[in-house]
């Protein structure tokens, strides 16, 4: 095959050019999951026939004069998005169905009837989805540990976390399994993994993606995004997503960023802004070292490099801990044992009621019920204005805190965890210290901007290389100018080109 | 962890656990009571901030243009019955079964 397996414009060129066939990209994708999957654990299901038969319709359309933007791509879709059968196309169609389970008792038979606008879209364009990622259940957590189907193992040291929530997305790209994936970011779960796994993780603009079809966690902050090597191939991937859907109130009619777009921002004078709090002591002397190496890069690219200050990034995780746990208890009291999901076997004399407690009770693990009974806390009468409404309130600041650094800076810059990988177990019985991983990340999704991780070094650890992340946070809807920023970056140092192993 | 400020007593986290429709046993009970009093100690810190007059703020949607939807008020697709019936626990008939929720009424 000529075309690079983990480069998304490689192969849907490859496959437009008829130099290799999708069924041909398929198969090799397939066979590279059967070999690694049994280690990794990155895949929750794979779809081995609907992938060749999907391969096969992509290669007829590509034959009759198709132009599919992601021509016979292979893709991981994180499995708290819905894939379902073709209920609404004539004959058919490109359904995967399959099941959907969000890492979760609860769901571990569901098999949605519809699939996600974002998934769709990505069907649509040609791409191949060869199967379900692995998470943390219901996308609470940040090592891909909390899943009924066990850890995903990091592909550069199979003793670490892959990082989470996204995790077997990011294992996935970041092994060379497939060279997209799709997660989703509430507070950090595409791009704390992607800065673990060593690939690119992108979190859009609030809006910029439809999110029917993604398992709401935290409506105000849920968003879906890819995960790729490349700042090129998350633009190609963004540009097939992004718009309005009529099935999600909040999707933005803004333009899609176009990829070939990003050209058009290389040559503009760049300021970038270095969060003064990004340089915490308490980070690993490996994402210091990764993001002073970035300021100097940039600095010899030309950029301008001012400092500013986001005071409440201290207090991100506190406002965060209250807001996302405020709508996920809201969001997830669908799950009830009646419509769908899981229901408890009930005793006699038992009623309506024990069916919603003990389905749930039996359904979440433990990190799901605690942030749904901290939800529950902060939304209950006589806590709500000190809990809720003081977040609230801690989030309109911060907005006015970005605001004030994009009147000067076009994009800031500081780390995307505080240090690489940690090894499985390490952080299971503390939750504040797993909570504490996103302090860099769940600010951004508070204000709902743009932002992204990108390999920025490998740190020494143990005797093994480790990937180090350094984080972008654009303006609103300023996707193109962050990923070309991101793409000066990767021509300069060629860290994401490092490849585990 | 057991005397940390702001605890939740054993009363209180049972009563957020029903408000919740969690059955949860004694032993998660009391599990939970310490995790969530150490999360919401943590949280506290906001107390310290400086926050007079400013608005609470529960999306950024808001801060975009309102009123972009399509301004169409016709009804969309829907799953159908049979899309349900693949999904549903227990079904009786083409509807939903759940436990029954009132007693047979009027049985004086």
């Amino acid at each position: 095959m000529a075309s690079d397996p983990t480069n998304v414009r490689e192969i849907r060129d490859g496959v437009l050019a008829r130099q290799v066939s999708a069924a041909e990209v398929t198969r090799a994708a397939l066979m590279g999951i059967a070999r690694s999957n049994a280690s990794l654990n990155a895949f929750t299901q794979v779809f081995e026939n609907r992938a060749m038969e999907n391969a096969a319709r992509v290669d007829a359309r590509v034959a009759a004069g198709d132009r599919l933007p992601l021509a016979g791509v292979p893709v991981a879709i994180k499995d708290n998005m819905c894939t379902g059968p073709d209920l609404w196309t004539a004959g058919d169609g490109f359904g995967y169905a399959g099941l959907t389970t969000c890492a979760s008792r609860i769901l571990e038979n569901y098999s949605s009837q519809f699939t996600a606008t974002a998934v769709q879209r990505l069907i649509d364009a040609g791409a191949i989805i060869v199967g379900k990622a692995n998470m943390d259940e219901f996308a609470m957590g940040s090592s891909t540990e909390r899943s009924i189907f066990g850890p995903t193992r990091n592909p550069w040291d199979e003793s670490r976390v892959a990082g989470g929530s996204s995790g077997g997305s990011a294992a996935a790209v970041g092994a060379g399994l497939v060279p997209l994936a799709l997660g989703s970011d509430t507070g950090g779960s595409i791009r704390q993994p992607a800065a673990f796994c060593g690939v690119l993780g992108l979190k859009p603009t609030y809006g910029r993606v439809s999110r029917y079809g993604l398992v709401a966690f935290a409506s105000s902050l849920d968003q879906i995004g890819p995960l790729t090597r490349s700042a090129d191939d998350a633009a190609i991937a963004l540009e097939v997503m992004s718009g309005k859907d009529a099935l999600d109130a909040t999707s933005s009619t803004h333009e899609p960023p176009r990829a070939a777009g990003l050209d058009s921002h290389d040559a503009s004078p760049l300021t970038l802004g270095v969060v003064r709090q990004g340089r915490s002591g308490a980070n690993h002397p490996s994402v210091a070292d990764a993001l002073e190496r970035a300021i100097q890069e940039y600095t010899k690219l030309g950029a301008k490099i001012v400092e500013v200050d986001l005071p409440l990034i201290d207090h991100g995780i506190a406002a965060y801990y209250i807001v996302a746990p405020a709508e996920a208890s809201s969001n997830l009291a669908r799950l009830d044992g009646v419509r769908y999901g899981r229901r408890a076997a009930l005793k006699p004399g038992e009623g309506l009621e024990d069916l919603y407690a003990r389905s749930r009770g039996e359904g979440f693990g433990p990190e799901v019920k605690r942030r749904i009974m901290l939800g529950t806390h902060v939304l209950s009468s006589g806590y709500y204005d000190a809990y809720y409404n003081t977040a609230l309130k801690v989030r309109r600041k911060l907005l006015g805190d970005f605001e004030r650094a994009f009147e000067t800076c076009d994009a800031l810059l500081l780390p995307s965890t505080p240090g690489p990988a940690f090894k499985i177990g390490e952080k299971t019985d503390d939750p504040i210290a797993m909570y504490l991983e996103d302090v860099y990340t769940v600010i951004v999704n508070l204000a709902g901007l743009p932002a992204l991780s990108m390999p920025a070094g490998l740190a020494d650890v143990g005797g093994k290389k480790l990937p180090v992340g350094v984080q972008l946070i654009g303006r609103m809807f300023d996707e193109a100018r962050l990923l070309s920023i991101a793409r000066r970056f990767e021509r300069a140092t060629q860290w994401h080109a490092a490849r585990p192993g | 962890m057991s005397d940390v400020p702001h605890g939740l007593t054993k009363d209180q986290t049972r009563k957020i656990a029903r408000l919740a429709r969690l059955a949860l046993s004694d032993a998660e009970l009391d599990k939970a009571r310490l995790e969530l009093s150490a999360v919401i100690g943590y949280v506290e810190r906001l107390r310290g901030l400086d926050l007079e007059g400013v608005e609470p703020l529960a999306g950024v949607t808001g801060a975009m243009r309102r009123g972009e939807g399509d301004g169409s008020d016709e009804p969309g697709r829907m799953l159908p019955v049979e899309a349900m019936e693949k999904m549903a626990p227990a079904m009786r008939d083409r509807f939903l079964a759940i436990p029954k929720v009132l007693d047979d009424g009027g049985s004086a």
